[in-house]
């Protein structure tokens, strides 16, 4: 095996691509969340819009988009691959196990979370994404743009749809409440004097993004946004 | 008189070592890859010798009964390790060191092996650094240093109350790296049973794997014993539940004397025995001396809570009675010392087995130091007490941890209760200069052999001892003997003296598990071990003595005829381990006991109360028995007794003073 | 106290275990844990059956050998003590205690209670040393080392390879003894010449082993006995990035 095979074959380099490929989604989150943050101006999605045909019609966005998936898959392969590596290590299981006697139930919960994750995953991009790049957005806004905003509003009248995407931003928030500093612990940024600061940034960070992205689907189905 | 050698090398006492090391005969690099050395143990003594054989090229297989090398019991050794290296400017030196080791051992050590300890120690140190160990240090980068009892300099060397440990891992990695490239093949849960002799030479062991139950032959050039002390014999005591003294009496059973088995050392700084469940005893570090007082009510039964007992009303016993070196006095003093005071009626707690040791004083004298040093001045006591705390902490956290978790008591809050126990003994295999035993090729080393402490140890140099021993000793003195087997080939394990070796082994545990009896092992082991501690413990006398003879001859006859050992050979079987350490003991015990009788004396650790000053002091005699007691192992148990005069050339022989 | 023990009694390594409910009688609050084990062995014994077999040594918490999993829990309820540090004071009377072995691929049952904990020697025989033989050491005071790191150095090495933090991760992850013993050396100038290569040859060994991955649950760290730390992953992950994807040298 090539040097670089036997390192990322290696526990601790199937870790960091777990790491490197989490910090990219969180940044990636940052990016989508400021964006579709847009429909609270209630412009009507003009400035939505907007953002949405920038992000379309950039070359550089769209090679990033691909990046992102690869991300995405690796971290989902990866995880795969290490909850498989961990249920090996101990074949036969206690009869009794107190894990919250000393460690937090989502950060023992992380396949399970982001299971629920990828499933929503499923549906949101099969709502929006497909739409907006395969099968067309079926109507334009005053300015002529693509309406990627009227389908968000048309698709959040489903209060189904609204329940899955604010049970979603849970699994997300707590997801991101053990990834964020994990991320960081894997890549090895640990340090007495940040370590807090990364914590709690960390937490601000999973709160923020998980609440405002849930409160899109709850404004726009209770008419606070229209 | 003397008819063992002890093959002291001639001249100057200063130079003996330096002269024999340039002259002892070599093994040349590719004989070395040829012979094969057998170590049993991996403490201290038995990983650096290992190790450092498997350096030299020597092929290395070492023996361990548990589960891992690292967890040799001299892992709990808490305070230090001496080393003459006058890194604190106060006067240390060689000579100081040697001299501090002598009296401290009450005359009854060899000169020349102590001179050759005291030389080494230096080097110890060296190479521990440079293998890792982390040691403690001042903010300057370099070491620091502590005072032990029976010192009046600072030359001890620690890692907080961890040292044992800290300087174990040095050594177990330094093994661990010879186990990965191959040159020491490890043998972890296995427990030697028998030495083979060949020729009148050890020539290899029988070891029993304890997990498979299989008895298994090895064969080697020679063998070396680091199979620590035997405490145990005791029952309580502050050594580890496994330790045992099976290696070293099986060699003894094969000709291998064993000196001065009396000389045990009782640690004065122990917790208190709490009920009859207790399984064994917990030492608080010695170095907790150098910070706490010792003292007991000037009132008999005083029941009042200690805190609450004022200052003139309490005896700082050592202090009053040894000025010059106050409650650092050398351990057998101050456990004779507490012993004397219970005895007298003034002991603490619900037994009355135990005196006050108090952190109140210096956790003030702490706490002014720091205000100057914060620039606070005139604050209340509270705050010089809250900020003595932290200093104390730092010293001793783990050590007050532990004595909470024990006791249920906080010894921040209130003085720790402490009582003797147990803790090493200085007697083993007799063993000369080359650290060889009276069976040829059988090697004895660290606590196992009996050489360096005389009737007492100091603190912080039994680390000392076991490591030279290991990295710096028998490297050297064992090529004295292996120079001459060059030529001799690996002896097949199916020779006849391996077959009948494992055929008595087996024969033995065959024998445990059959009797059937109704009574557990450690029944046998605790009825043991209070003859001992009642009858050849920190006191003794004839009548006691005589007693304890004739009850351990009793208590063994009884263990052969009722002991119940449940399970098979063939498989794990810890009860069946312990039936044949225990065996051991008993007849162990007994020549404890016989060798105690026959020191008509007191010194160090032995104290016969037939033979004390008038103000209650150890009263040595010089005269008839300045001599090693060095015990042949006769066919049915019984001891013949051969003398190794000490010449002390040196150093004046003088009544040991601490006043 | 009167007590019911649900202890695993398994036979050896080849066969299967199960959980066997014990009575114990009249203990004392002032018993280690151990000892209440004692007291049942002796029962049992006297019964005619076959005690339970555990591992033991020294009964003061620093040789590491002592591993009962107690109610869900490595060394139990408590934080900071290993098993035989445990006192029955800890529990109530009536109470029903379940005790385990270690579990982990990497740590067989060998009987009862007992685990082979080997791996963690292989590991440490891997590359968890300074290659200085007997007699190469210059004066101990030759090198100066700052005392934070040496005190930070001494507290990654105060860890005793008990096997609690593998026990109760849930991926029964080695990483941080693996990585108490990397930092210990790697803070140590002493240790740099083989720092690249160390980490690389013990993490390339532990995973051999079998064990699982760390995924950061910080369980370990809480249920140490020790109170080895977290960071001391982060400094091996950074040293094994360093040695992979910056070090020449191949291990």
């Amino acid at each position: 095996m090539s040097s670089f095979g036997k390192a990322f074959s290696s526990s601790i380099g199937k870790k960091v691509v777990m790491g490197i490929t989490g910090l990219f989604l969180i940044l990636f989150l940052i990016v989508h969340c400021f964006l579709n943050s847009l429909i609270f101006l209630n412009d009507g999605g003009e400035t939505f819009n907007l953002g949405a045909e920038f992000m379309a019609g950039n070359w550089a966005i769209r090679a990033g988009e691909i990046v992102l998936f690869i991300g995405l898959i690796l971290h989902i392969v990866q995880s795969a691959r290490l909850t498989y590596d961990n249920q090996k290590a101990r074949p036969v299981k206690y009869a009794a196990y107190n894990g919250s006697a000393n460690s937090k139930w989502y950060s023992r919960s992380m396949g399970l979370l982001g299971t629920l994750l990828l499933i929503f995953l499923v549906v949101h991009l099969s709502n929006f994404w497909v739409v907006s790049r395969f099968t067309g957005i079926p109507t334009h806004d005053a300015n002529n743009r693509e309406n990627l905003y009227a389908v968000m509003v048309e698709s959040f009248q489903n209060i189904w749809i609204v329940v899955l995407y604010v049970l979603s931003m849970i699994s997300l928030c707590y997801h991101l409440l053990h990834g964020f500093a994990s991320a960081f612990q894997t890549m090895g940024w640990n340090h007495k004097k940040y370590a807090p600061v990364i914590k709690s940034v960390g937490v601000w960070y999973s709160i923020i993004i998980s609440v405002l992205f849930a409160a899109m689907p709850i404004a726009i189905y209770t008419g606070l946004i229209n | 008189m003397a008819d063992i050698n002890s093959n002291i090398p001639e001249g100057e006492l200063t130079q003996k070592w330096t002269k024999y090391r340039s002259s002892v005969a070599l093994v040349n690099p590719a004989n070395k890859r040829s012979i094969e050395v057998i170590v049993v143990g991996s403490g201290l003594a038995g990983a650096s010798a290992a190790a450092t054989l498997a350096e030299m090229g020597y092929k290395v297989k070492c023996f361990c009964f548990q589960d891992s090398p690292r967890r040799a019991h001299s892992i709990a050794a808490q305070g230090g390790i001496n080393a003459a290296k006058n890194y604190q400017n106060d006067g240390d030196s060689t000579y100081r060191l040697f001299y501090d080791t002598i009296k401290g051992g009450d005359y009854r050590a060899r000169e020349a092996n102590v001179y050759r300890l005291a030389e080494v120690s230096a080097n110890i140190i060296d190479q521990c650094v440079a293998q890792g160990v982390p040691l403690a240090r001042e903010y300057g980068g370099l070491l620091d240093n502590r005072s032990f009892g029976g010192t009046q300099v600072q030359r001890t060397f620690y890692a907080a109350g961890q040292t044992g440990q800290q300087l174990l891992l040095g050594a177990y990695s330094a093994l661990e790296r010879q186990i990965g490239m191959g040159k020491v093949e490890m043998y972890t849960r296995h427990e030697m049973l028998e030495v083979v002799k060949i020729d009148g030479k050890a020539r290899g062991i029988i070891a029993r794997n304890l997990i498979t139950g299989e008895l298994e032959r090895h064969f080697g050039h020679a063998v070396l014993l680091a199979s620590g002390g035997y405490g145990n014999v005791f029952y309580l005591s502050t050594n580890a539940m496994g330790s045992n003294v099976t290696a070293a009496w099986k060699a003894h059973r094969q000709g291998a004397f064993f000196a001065n088995p009396c000389f045990t050392q009782i640690h004065p700084t122990c917790i208190p025995v709490s009920g009859d469940h207790q399984s064994k005893l917990t030492l608080m570090s010695e170095s907790l001396r150098n910070d706490g007082r010792i003292w007991v009510p000037k009132k008999k039964d005083d029941n009042r809570k200690p805190t609450d007992i004022p200052e003139d009303e309490r005896d700082y016993y050592l202090e009053r009675r040894y000025p010059a070196f106050g409650n650092l006095v050398p351990r057998d003093v101050a456990s004779r010392a507490a012993k004397e005071r219970c005895d007298a009626g003034y002991g603490v707690g619900a037994s009355k087995l135990a005196v006050y040791l108090d952190f109140a004083a210096n956790t003030e004298r702490y706490g002014r130091i720091e205000a100057t040093k914060h620039g606070i001045q005139n604050a209340d006591k509270a705050t010089y007490m809250r900020l003595g705390r932290e200093v104390v902490k730092e010293k001793y956290g783990n050590l007050f941890d532990m004595y909470a978790q024990i006791t249920g008591e906080d010894p921040y809050e209130t003085p720790m209760r402490i009582y003797p126990a147990v803790h090493y003994t200085m007697g083993g295999l007799w063993v000369d200069y080359n650290l060889m035993t009276t069976v040829p090729g059988l090697y004895a080393l660290g606590e196992a052999n009996f050489s360096d402490h005389g009737a007492n140890r100091l603190g912080a140099s039994a680390l000392m001892q076991g490591l030279a021993d290991g990295y710096f000793v028998i490297p050297y003195t064992i090529g004295a003997y292996l120079s001459k087997e060059i030529s001799t080939k690996a002896i097949p394990t199916d020779h006849p003296a391996f077959v009948e070796a494992e055929n008595s082994v087996k024969e033995t545990l065959e024998r445990f598990l059959t009797i059937k009896g109704s009574r557990s092992v450690d029944h046998f082991h605790k009825a043991l071990g209070k003859i001992m501690w009642d009858k050849c413990g920190m006191a003794r006398n004839e009548q006691g003595l005589t007693e304890a003879i004739a009850e351990i001859r009793a208590l063994r006859e009884e263990f052969w005829r009722d002991v119940r050992v449940p399970g098979s050979m063939d498989e794990y079987n810890p009860e069946l381990e312990k039936a044949g350490r225990v065996a051991d003991f008993l007849e162990l015990g007994e020549l404890m006991c016989i060798d105690a009788l026959n020191r008509k004396e007191s010194c160090g650790g032995h104290f016969r109360e037939e033979y004390q000053t008038e103000e209650g002091e150890a009263l040595r005699d010089d005269e008839n028995f300045a001599y090693a007691a060095a015990w042949e192992y006769l066919e049915g148990v019984h001891f013949n007794l051969h003398k190794e005069e000490l010449k002390f050339e040196n150093i004046k022989v003088a009544q040991r003073s601490y006043k | 106290m009167n007590l019911t023990l649900k202890v695993w009694r398994q036979k050896n390594s080849k066969s299967a275990g199960k959980l066997v409910d014990y009575q114990v009688s009249d203990i004392s609050p002032d018993m280690s844990f151990l000892e209440m084990f004692d007291v049942l062995n002796e029962q049992l014994i006297n019964k005619g059956e076959e005690p339970i077999v555990f591992d033991h040594d020294c009964r003061e918490g620093i040789c590491g050998m002592c591993s009962m999993f107690i109610n869900g829990r490595p060394h139990g309820p408590k934080q900071g003590i290993t098993t035989c540090q445990l006192h029955m004071r800890s529990f109530k009377d009536g109470d029903t205690i379940v005790v385990e072995p270690w579990r982990a691929a990497a740590f067989p049952v060998i009987k009862d209670l007992a685990t082979d904990r080997s791996s963690f020697d292989r590991i440490i025989a891997a590359g968890g040393f300074i290659s200085v033989n007997t007699g190469n050491a210059q004066d101990a005071n030759a090198l100066p080392i700052p005392k934070s790191q040496a005190d930070a150095a001494f507290e990654a090495a105060a860890c005793i390879a008990c096997g609690a933090c593998v026990a109760t991760c849930k991926n029964a992850s080695a990483m941080l003894f693996v990585s108490a013993k990397i930092s210990q050396l790697a803070l140590l100038p002493q240790g740099q010449p083989e720092r690249y290569r160390r980490v690389q040859s013990m993490v390339a060994q532990m995973d051999a082993e079998g064990f699982g991955n760390c995924t950061n649950t910080r369980a370990c760290e809480a249920e140490c006995p020790k109170g080895i730390s977290l960071e001391n992953i982060a400094r091996m992950n950074r040293d094994y990035y360093a040695a992979k994807f910056v070090s020449e040298e191949e291990v």
